[in-house]
């Protein structure tokens, strides 16, 4: 054998003795502290030596070959997915058979599978909302799910009092994200990125524990029960029908964010963000208010929170505050982390798959968020663009276009 | 007002405020040597305080007096705890050093998410009783109706490992290095100190002393899970905000400020909001002073 | 002659550490103004304070704005000290990476223009026409500066001197009354400062804004400069034109010395 090969060999044997020793504690002894008894589960030790031992040499492969792209200096060019996105021949049949299979997915599959899926384009909604935020921004909004949870009780209360609707709370809903977005982002835009997290993740929890506490007005943890789904035209629908109504409903909002964005990304304010990000003194050297761009991509993001949690109280028909953790927002964040900041394909691609994937693999369920957890990791360190990286737009200029004038 | 309601508040707030300066060291020091939050560093003093659990059950079971357990459990906890931090600088902050910052707070996050569940499904999602490590000395008991033994301790070693780690930092050549590696890592790199391995160095002592705190607050309240770390690291980075982030006596000062305050508040106002009063003070001081109590200004640079 | 820029017993204190003392300058419509001085003199420092990004411990800053009403603008921020009508360089070149030429130089023209949220969603006629005035006012200042075939092209992958150019571009397109260059030649082969001396002296000439500039080539400061001003120590030690400053003799001692007539 050549030396390369034992080299290797004897680093993953290291590494593999390194992660059996550390995780000998807590995967190996479990003490029952009633019986009095010790459970050894020399298994697993031997599970992680085998697991260490190949992770360890892939993890080494990935990092050289990371670093062999960067000395190379070129970037790698457009991957297969972004060439397959910017052919229009595919592109444009793709959507429509997309559009197909959303608009009959409900009466191909059963009312379970249609929840589901009404929960996982809920995602959708939230990833390209955070999207504006984390994404073009730049700014890391770890409170999020606070605005999904302030549409979310806005839609249950104002039902439960004036018996509003679904109709007139969606809007509502939206109005009230934004308005809780400026109220939250106000004291915070002068803060640098990583303040900027906790503080968000703060008032995230501030909302929260209100929530939990304030019982007169959110009636604590009891949560609130009895959220009536979106009528249709004052018909009597099912329970079936009124899922389906639903799931349309949800599949037109994506849509509608969907446009929305795309509008913003190409707009005068969408380049005042992305310049923003890319460096914030310069773009104040250039008359761009810091703050009003920020508090715009806030309140836009928290938006679509807003509506998504109003969509959200709609589906279950019970909120409490356990739906609102900082999790969720983790579970928001890591979507749009996987899928590709910035990217709208990415984003929803990332969603639909970090949500559906553990409710179709069972077992799974139990790792999902350890799952989430090694997938922010890996993401930042091996691809930090995520799995559909965001080629920007660009405005090409051609030629012949411009009337010159002379100002 | 009641004095002694006041006094026994104080002395919570003392011993909150210990654990909080326990944990706060780490956030500062990482901080003041790579400009970043560790959010990962409340699930590190969770698994100093699980690694304790075991290994004195373990012991205990197999019948080891008393100071045995205490010892032996304290220094698996420690070098458990240092051996995770270090590991963690490895996995997910050491191939992100020339990434933006944003990077590697999603990175981080991810190693806090990844710890709390890997605890939770190899252990358990319940609370476990925590064994009291801590006797009721036989000298204290004249006094153990104001304070416990158990926040005796607390204090007296928070103390005393806030006294080494300032002898540490200021006297010896691996300090040295750190101080210097914290201003500038080039330079330093140039002066042939190892930053890669002041890095390492650094994690593993903000680790011993989580763990530390870990194991205190663990037989001080008596029951540990999973989720413990989460919500104390965010009050220990509030701390050390307070105090002035990268700063050591800022931490401690900004540790005991938080501790005593929250302890006033739940005591007087209410104790539903006590999360909410920690993230209040956050919002405001970085609001109206976010360099902290004893930190400097910091013009950007242009 | 008007004043542009007026600024009055300028101080500005880091720490114990005063990098500007009591220093006086006047612009004049339409004027090529030079700031010359040694390194650490706190040229670059006084550029900072008076757009806004340091705020000055003492004196008063004037800017005589659009419609011809002097403003004082100290503690302004720099966003609106840029919507008044004052637009800089930065001496390290801070393009917006990831964005094309053309792409830097509509940012620039932000603090011109207003369309919003509805109007981005919308794309309604007036948005639409916004959006065209923009490309082709940037597109326009692009050929002024002879950038015209880069116009596609990420801002980074562009030479040097071409990327202190689009510095100069962008800024050009918030529409300035004064334009502040720091070190505008740095970096430059000869004949390329030489090119940017004729476009200095093009923008003044053809748009009328005045210009002040640090710089320290002193070929290129005594060619194009109608009026220089020697800074040393954050103090003013001299001010006067190219023809004066060369023969000053506080001026050759502290800093120009033999220099000055190469």
């Amino acid at each position: 054998m050549n030396m390369p090969v034992l080299n290797e060999i004897k680093k993953s044997l290291i590494a593999a003795i390194w992660f059996m020793f550390l995780t000998f504690p807590i995967m190996v002894i479990k003490v029952n502290t009633i019986t009095r008894t010790i459970d050894w589960r020399w298994k697993n030790m031997m599970y992680t030596g085998i697991g260490a031992f190949f992770l360890s040499a892939v993890w080494r492969y990935m990092l050289r070959r990371k670093e062999k792209n960067q000395n190379a200096l070129e970037k790698e060019g457009l991957s297969i997915v972004q060439k397959i996105l910017q052919v229009k021949t595919f592109s444009i049949p793709a959507t429509v058979l997309l559009l197909i299979f959303a608009i009959v997915f409900p009466h191909l599959f059963s009312m379970h599978q249609t929840n589901i899926m009404i929960s996982a384009l809920i995602y959708v909604m939230l990833g390209l909302g955070l999207n504006i935020v984390v994404g073009l921004a730049g700014l890391l909004d770890l409170g999020y799910v606070a605005f999904f949870a302030v549409g979310a009780y806005a839609y249950a209360l104002l039902n439960l009092h004036f018996g509003l609707g679904f109709w007139t709370v969606l809007p509502v809903g939206g109005f009230l994200g934004a308005v809780f977005g400026i109220l939250l982002g106000y004291p915070v835009l002068r803060l640098r990125g990583d303040y900027l997290a906790i503080v968000t993740l703060g008032f995230g929890e501030i909302i929260r524990i209100i929530l939990e506490n304030w019982n007169e007005f959110s009636f604590g943890p009891a949560g609130i029960a009895n959220i009536p789904k979106p009528e249709l035209f004052g018909l009597d629908l099912s329970l079936s029908a009124k899922t389906i109504y639903l799931y349309y409903i949800i599949v037109l909002l994506v849509i509608f964010t969907v446009f929305v964005i795309n509008r913003l990304t190409d707009s005068r304010i969408g380049r005042a963000w992305i310049a923003l990000k890319d460096d914030e003194i310069a773009c104040q050297a250039m008359g761009i208010d810091k703050a009003k761009t920020k508090l715009r991509a806030f309140a836009l993001g928290a938006t679509w929170a807003g509506m998504g949690g109003v969509v959200f109280a709609a589906k279950t028909a019970f909120i409490n505050p356990a739906s609102f953790t900082i999790w969720e927002s983790v579970i928001i964040l890591c979507t749009v982390v996987a899928g590709g900041m910035g990217s709208i394909v990415g984003v929803i691609c990332g969603a639909l798959l970090l949500i559906l994937l553990p409710e179709y693999l069972r077992d799974f369920g139990q790792f999902r968020m350890i799952t989430f957890g090694a997938v922010l990791v890996l993401m930042m360190v091996f691809r930090p663009g995520g799995m559909i990286e965001n080629v920007r737009r660009t405005y090409q200029f051609k030629t012949g276009e411009t009337n010159d004038i002379h100002s | 007002m009641n004095p002694e309601y006041l006094t026994a508040l104080i002395l919570g707030g003392l011993t909150r405020g210990s654990i909080y300066a326990l944990i706060a060291l780490g956030y500062t020091m990482v901080y003041g040597i790579i400009q970043l939050i560790n959010f990962a560093h409340g699930e590190i003093y969770m698994i100093g305080a699980f690694t304790g659990l075991i290994v004195s059950t373990v012991l205990t079971m197999h019948g080891m007096p008393g100071f045995g357990v205490v010892f032996f459990a304290a220094a698996a906890a420690i070098i458990y705890a240092c051996c995770y931090g270090y590991t963690l600088e490895k996995i997910a902050y050491k191939p992100l050093r020339h990434a933006p910052r944003l990077s590697v707070l999603i990175s981080a996050i991810g190693m806090s998410l990844f710890f709390q569940n890997y605890v939770l499904l190899a252990q358990t999602s319940n609370f476990l009783p925590f064994p009291g490590l801590i006797p009721d000395f036989e000298f204290w008991k004249p006094y153990s109706h104001v304070m416990s033994a158990t926040e005796l301790v607390i204090i007296v070693t928070t103390a005393i490992v806030m006294v080494l780690l300032t002898l540490l930092i200021k006297f010896t050549r691996i300090g040295k290095a750190m101080r210097a590696t914290s201003q500038d890592k080039i330079m330093a790199s140039l002066l042939g100190i190892n930053v890669n391995q002041i890095i390492s160095i650094t994690f593993i002592v903000g680790s011993a002393t989580a763990a530390i705190g870990g194991l205190l607050i663990a037989s001080h309240t008596g029951q540990i899970n999973a989720y413990m770390g989460f919500l104390v690291g965010i009050k220990a980075f509030v701390a050390a905000v307070l105090g002035g982030i990268g700063s050591i006596p800022g931490a401690v000062l900004g540790a005991f400020v938080l501790g005593l305050s929250e302890s006033v508040f739940t005591g007087y106002v209410s104790s539903d909001y006590e999360d909410v009063f920690a993230f209040l003070i956050l919002v405001l001081i970085l609001i109206f002073r976010p360099s902290g109590i004893l930190g400097r200004d910091q013009t950007q640079k242009v | 002659m008007t004043s542009i820029l007026d600024v009055k017993n300028l101080t500005l204190d880091f720490g114990g550490l005063r990098a500007i003392d009591h220093l006086n300058l006047t612009v004049n419509k339409g004027e090529i103004a030079a700031l010359i001085g040694p390194n650490g003199a706190g040229k670059t420092s006084f550029f900072n304070c008076i757009t806004g990004i340091y705020k000055p411990t003492a004196g008063e800053i004037f800017l005589t704005c659009r419609n011809g009403e002097k403003e004082r603008i100290n503690g302004l921020k720099p966003n609106l000290v840029t919507r008044k009508g004052m637009a800089r360089t930065f001496q390290n070149i801070r393009l917006f990476s990831s964005m094309t030429v053309l792409e830097n130089v509509m940012i620039g023209c932000h603090s011109i223009t207003h369309a919003g949220i509805l109007g981005a969603v919308f794309k309604d006629a007036a948005t639409r026409k916004e959006e065209k005035y923009i490309v082709d006012k940037s597109y326009s200042i692009l050929k002024t500066l002879e950038l015209e075939r880069f116009v596609n092209e990420l801002a980074v992958n562009l030479p040097y001197g071409a990327q202190r150019l689009l510095e100069i571009a962008r800024a050009m397109a918030t529409d300035p009354q004064l334009l502040l260059l720091d070190e505008p030649a740095a970096g430059m082969n000869p004949t390329e400062t030489r090119r940017l001396d004729d476009m200095i002296l093009k923008i003044r000439d053809e748009k009328g804004i005045a210009i002040l500039l640090i710089e320290h080539d002193m070929k290129l400061v005594m060619r194009i400069s109608e009026t220089i001003h020697v800074v040393d120590y954050g103090k003013k030690i001299g001010e006067g034109t190219p023809e004066e400053i060369r023969n000053h003799p506080v001026v050759i001692k502290a800093y120009l010395g033999e220099d000055i007539h190469a």
